[in-house]
């Protein structure tokens, strides 16, 4: 982007676009460890994973406090207008995938305590699979957000589609398993809570792609299937 | 340089700038402007220092006509007649098309007679009629409170704020049906600013009003069109919101988000 007349207010702008890659940042890590946490039923790392919540909720309200900072004294228009307010609501969106992977690792601690991960025979490679689809849309958003690269924008909006996919494979193959053997019902409903989450992290970068659209073409794509999504960027 | 200068069908046109070029002696200040601006609303200029933006205005009321190395050339029709090559009396134009400038200037009577004065040229009003005019011009300005037990007293003895109010009491007594404003808020503090906006706004169903600034917010707050100028070219005119939360070009871009100026 071209530099402002005045220099603060660049310094401004791409001091909080950092801010955001490192809340980002932190709420990838987040979930590659609330996952971690699953697969190795180790509820050491989950704890890791509740302590980076706390970081990550200050870092929204610290963000946001520095957005109002930044409307009030600069009053921006049209592109930095757009960033700021595309801004507010992707740390909003990175807040909840903090709280997306807050909530696996709560369920890893239950599932541990009560005993039950022990005697399990879960298709947990089959959520790894899905989190490691999740956690990749995740950083391609990031780094699409850090470049305001809009084609890598339209490719997260395309594959959070393979995310929801193998949500629905794992869903049916719980399923199976809970008809197949009733004393598993509890434990897989922990389970399919779990993919629920890693599903909602890819719409959350599915989010994020959307509002980087919206800062460099000033479209709001938001509801709109992918094929339309792209025709509208053209 | 061609601009968007189409108006959305449901807006009425008021004034039609067409091929509009202006010269200051060999200098060409406004260059071949064409843009048509809608009845009933606000219609703001902003640009850079020199951008044409005070020119183009003081172009609908043949204002530079006093100055003879000044000249026009072009059409600007309001409501289909073309000002510029009329025969009608020039003042009878700028009782159409009023104008407040940048600095008050109150003539040095009283604040009943600044008002009345103009009115008395191009009407016959008997006393209450002219009293009515006035305090009805007064009230529009949001000034009438502030005023009605001095009136007799001098317009220059009012505040800045005042004096600009006053002026434009005396722009719109003589109910022309456009008005320009030509940065008329820039000597003013925040609360008249504030004054003259809202002012501004309640002038709309009524007036066409025309506004040069500087300040852009102004602008993004107080009309619904806008129109960018840079180096007499016309760069972007439309939608107030849309060139400030989407401009089309990227010279309007780079102005507006201070990036260039």
């Amino acid at each position: 982007m071209d530099k402002h007349l005045s220099s603060q207010f660049d310094a401004e702008l791409s001091g909080i676009s950092t801010r955001v890659l490192e809340m980002g940042g932190l709420v990838e890590a987040q979930v590659a460890q609330a996952i971690q946490s699953l697969t190795l039923f180790n509820t050491d790392v989950a704890a890791q994973v509740l302590r980076i919540e706390e970081r990550v909720n200050q870092m929204e309200i610290e963000i946001d406090r520095d957005l109002s900072s930044i409307i009030a004294r600069r009053q921006p228009t049209a592109r930095d207008l757009r960033l700021l307010i595309a801004i507010s609501k992707t740390i909003g969106n990175l807040e909840r995938v903090g709280d997306e992977a807050a909530r696996i690792a709560r369920t890893v601690q239950s599932l541990v305590s009560t005993g039950v991960s022990s005697r399990l025979r879960f298709p947990v490679g089959d959520v790894s699979r899905e989190a490691s689809l999740a956690t990749n849309l995740l950083r391609k958003s990031l780094d699409a957000f850090a470049r305001l690269d809009t084609a890598q924008a339209l490719e997260v909006i395309r594959q959070d589609n393979e995310i929801d996919r193998e949500f629905d494979g794992l869903l049916r193959q719980l399923i199976t398993y809970m008809m197949e053997d009733p004393r598993t019902i509890s434990a897989s409903i922990d389970l399919v809570f779990v993919a629920k989450a890693i599903e909602r992290v890819g719409d959350h970068a599915k989010n994020l792609a959307e509002q980087i659209i919206y800062i460099v073409k000033g479209t709001d794509v938001r509801h709109n299937p992918p094929d339309t999504v792209a025709s509208m960027v053209k | 340089m061609d601009a968007q200068v189409n108006l959305p069908t449901t807006e009425k046109v008021k004034l039609s700038v067409r091929n509009l070029n202006f010269y200051y002696g060999a200098f060409h200040a406004l260059k071949n402007i064409n843009m048509e601006l809608p009845e009933k609303k606000v219609t703001a200029f902003i640009g850079p220092s020199g951008c044409g933006k005070s020119t183009l205005l003081r172009t609908f009321n043949r204002m530079f006509e006093l100055y003879p190395e000044q000249r026009a050339e072009g059409q600007i029709l309001l409501d289909g007649q073309d000002i510029l090559t009329s025969k009608e009396d020039v003042s009878l134009i700028r009782a159409r098309v009023g104008m407040v400038f940048q600095k008050p200037t109150p003539f040095p009577m009283s604040i009943y007679d600044n008002i009345a004065f103009g009115v008395r040229l191009f009407e016959n009003l008997s006393r209450v009629e002219m009293d009515e005019r006035v305090e009805w011009a007064l009230k529009k300005a949001a000034l009438w409170t502030e005023v009605k037990d001095k009136l007799d007293q001098s317009g220059s003895g009012l505040s800045g704020g005042q004096q600009q109010r006053l002026c434009i009491a005396r722009g719109i007594a003589i109910k022309p049906e456009v008005l320009l404003l030509d940065e008329p808020c820039s000597a003013l503090d925040p609360i008249s600013t504030g004054k003259i906006e809202e002012l501004i706004d309640e002038l709309k169903s009524d007036y066409t009003v025309l506004i040069v600034t500087h300040n852009m917010q102004q602008a993004a707050r107080s009309s619904d069109y806008t129109a960018y100028m840079y180096l007499g070219d016309l760069i972007e005119f439309g939608p107030t919101s849309d060139i400030f939360m989407k401009p089309k070009k990227k010279e309007t871009e780079d102005y507006i988000t201070g990036r260039f100026g």
